[in-house]
């Protein structure tokens, strides 16, 4: 079982408060994400988890008994870390048996969950090894086989895929997939990669300044953000914010003003919005095409990455920043004037306070 | 021509010399012989007689005068080479000099005595290796004894003191606690006291405590040393963080975490603080001297002042015995210089 609660969680060090009442609820067996930009706490998060830090305030329970007090070799967690953290004076055997060991299990046993471990993660071949002599991969491999021969009741990954590069980031994320589908444990994993976050997660939790801004599955994060950060966090590139007004309200339709006298129109079905009102409204750069009509947006092109299967125009906007991706290759170049078209794109609605506005 | 020939050979100006190929050499020819000098002339002086010692001027190999047993004299005579008035020369027997003038007889026939100005004579001269230097001491003094006494609290006292500071480096590098920085600034204030203020005190406390006349009274009292907290605590300050949280996590206790994981880390600083702590125990004088007064306890360094008395210096003895306890001092730099370069570069020490 791997069940685990957060209630009201708060750590400071000193004056500094970095984790603000955090409630979170992680199933069995589930694999969530802890995801926001650098600081936000999402580290120190882990590391209560873990028992490596003490809570200032608040509840951790692991399958249901309370851990505040019980140390970290006790809570029954494997940790992966950043920087692997082997023990570089050990051969990878004695890497993964130093933690057994220390637990006094029998050498039989020892040996055999070290066999296991090294089969099911390929690295029998440099058991005998000192960590010095792998490759950052095979070090990988090692960090998580500690983890696994251990046989925690839930696995915490700090950013384990941050020393790699991105081709074996993107092999070892699939295999990370594959060995939590086989061992079907709870797994808690840090990272500030959001396409990490969106391929590994159940549910991710998108972080920010020790507080958590949503909780949900990739595509709810994705379809329906609750705020303009995690709109902004979540989706590469990043969605493009529009400043505007509500110009017309009608039933089912919000006609919406946008800098430069455009108009757009929002299906709405709600009664939070009346006429005047400013909001930010978001567009993924996905959902912007181009388009001839001289009723689109008409923008200024700055800057075109051609990436072969699809192109990304930087536009401008009025003076407002719009990225567009579009499929296959375009024959434009910067200094070109061209046109945008949203027609038909779910756009976002963002109130004042960068909250999504209700019924959008 | 040798690789080794065209290294050391090679010149900045290329086939004619640069001026700081001439700078260089000189520095580094000077440089050796004001190093080097003193030890080669130790190391030559102790095979000295004591009456080649004296000697002046003095000479670098140790020579030794014939001497030859000449019938009708109790004593061997010195031989010299004399320049006769023919113009040849002779050697002679001394028998006694009067002035500037030497009374001289040829070996060959005793019973005449030549007359000959002692500037127009030069001795007889061999090299000769006056190798009873190093076995008296050995043989009539307790040498032994002290050598033992010496390896017994260079050890025993490197061993705790690696220990006891690695320890204390390891509480004040890894554990947060209040107080932390104001621990280490006063252990390392402690460094401006220098021994002759804590002497008296310190020999009390060694009084008191029962360790007068005692190895452990030379041992105890040196084995925290602030250089050694200092070394390690900036070492252990690089191993991260995080391989401490890991072996947390892998259930070891904190003293599994010292002993297995930070100590085995440390091993280059721990081999830096182990040079030095042997060349400081064992060329340590004056605290010996003041702990132990009993003879079969002297240290090498405490047992090498027995030699120069109030009226007479053995140097012979002194020399050699010098030469004796410098060997050790000089094999764990040979063997141990790779990290005592890096200890060196690494602390400002040496």
């Amino acid at each position: 079982m791997g069940e685990i609660t957060l209630t009201k969680i708060k750590k400071s060090f000193g004056a500094v408060d970095v984790l603000k009442d955090i409630d979170l609820d992680i199933k069995d067996g589930e694999f969530i994400v802890f995801v926001g930009p650098s600081g936000c706490g999402k580290s120190t998060l882990l590391r209560t988890i873990a028992g490596l830090e003490k809570v200032t305030g608040g509840e951790i329970e692991i399958d249901g008994k309370r851990v505040n007090e019980v140390s970290a070799a006790d809570r029954g967690l494997a940790m992966v870390f950043q920087s692997y953290a082997l023990y570089p004076h050990m051969s990878v055997r004695q890497n993964l048996a130093f933690g057994l060991e220390n637990s006094s299990m029998p050498k039989a046993e020892v040996a055999e969950r070290i066999t296991e471990a090294a089969r099911m993660l390929e690295i029998e071949a440099y058991l005998e090894r000192r960590p010095g002599q792998l490759s950052g991969g095979q070090r990988q491999r090692v960090a998580i086989g500690r983890a696994i021969v251990r046989r925690p009741t839930a696995f915490l990954l700090d950013e384990p895929l941050s020393n790699l590069d991105a081709e074996l980031r993107v092999s070892t994320r699939a295999e990370l997939a594959a060995l939590h589908a086989r061992l079907g444990s709870t797994m808690i994993y840090v990272t500030h990669d959001q396409v990490e976050a969106m391929t590994l997660a159940h549910r991710i939790v998108v972080m920010r300044a020790g507080k958590i801004e949503q909780v949900g599955t990739p595509l709810d994060l994705y379809n329906t953000p609750a705020n303009r950060f995690v709109a902004g966090f979540i989706g590469a590139p990043h969605m493009n914010f529009l400043a505007g007004e509500v110009a017309d309200l009608e039933t089912g339709t919000a006609t919406l003003a946008t800098a430069g006298g455009h108009r757009l129109l929002v299906p709405f079905s709600g009664h939070s919005l009346s006429v005047g009102e400013k909001l930010t409204i978001g567009i993924r750069p996905q959902h912007i095409t181009l388009a001839n009509d001289p009723g689109s947006l008409k923008v200024k092109v700055r800057l075109v990455e051609a990436l072969g299967s699809e192109t990304v125009i930087h536009a401008d906007l009025n003076g407002e920043k719009l990225l567009a991706v579009v499929p296959g290759q375009k024959l434009i170049s910067p200094g070109d004037e061209t046109y945008l078209s949203v027609a038909g794109a779910p756009l976002h609605l963002f109130d004042r306070n960068g909250l999504r506005v209700k019924g959008s | 021509m040798g690789v080794a020939s065209r290294f050391i050979l090679r010149r900045r100006g290329g086939k004619s010399w640069h001026w700081t190929d001439i700078v260089t050499w000189v520095w580094l020819v000077g440089g050796l012989i004001i190093m080097f000098g003193p030890a080669v002339w130790l190391a030559f002086s102790s095979f000295k007689t004591p009456a080649a010692l004296a000697e002046f001027p003095p000479s670098i190999l140790p020579y030794v005068t014939s001497q030859a047993t000449v019938q009708g004299y109790d004593k061997p005579l010195q031989l010299f080479e004399a320049k006769m008035p023919d113009g040849s020369t002779k050697v002679l027997a001394e028998v006694r000099r009067i002035g500037l003038v030497a009374q001289m007889v040829d070996p060959t026939t005793p019973g005449e005595i030549v007359r000959v100005n002692i500037g127009d004579r030069t001795p007889v001269r061999s090299v000769s290796f006056a190798t009873e230097n190093y076995t008296t001491p050995f043989t009539q003094f307790d040498f032994l004894r002290y050598l033992w006494n010496s390896v017994f609290v260079t050890v025993t006292a490197t061993l705790i003191t690696l220990i006891v500071n690695s320890m204390a480096a390891f509480a004040l590098s890894k554990y947060e606690f209040r107080g932390r920085s104001l621990a280490m600034l006063i252990i390392l204030a402690t460094l401006m006291v220098p021994l002759s203020v804590i002497m008296v005190p310190l020999y009390s406390i060694i009084s008191s405590l029962g360790l007068f006349n005692n190895l452990w009274g030379v041992i105890l009292p040196t084995v925290a040393t602030p250089t050694g907290v200092f070394i390690l605590r900036q070492y252990m300050l690089t191993i991260p963080d995080e391989l401490i949280d890991a072996a947390r996590m892998d259930k070891a206790s904190e003293w599994q975490i010292y002993w297995r994981i930070v100590l085995p880390l440390t091993a280059p600083a721990l081999a830096v603080l182990a040079i030095f702590s042997v060349v400081w125990r064992w060329n340590d004088f004056l605290w010996p001297l003041i702990v132990l007064s009993r003879r079969e306890l002297y240290t090498l360094q405490v047992g090498l002042s027995i030699y120069s008395g109030e009226l007479n210096v053995q140097w012979h003895f002194i020399l050699a015995m010098t030469v004796v306890t410098m060997i050790p001092v000089v094999l764990v730099f040979i063997f141990l210089q790779r990290f005592i370069t890096t200890g060196i570069a690494g602390t400002g020490l040496k």
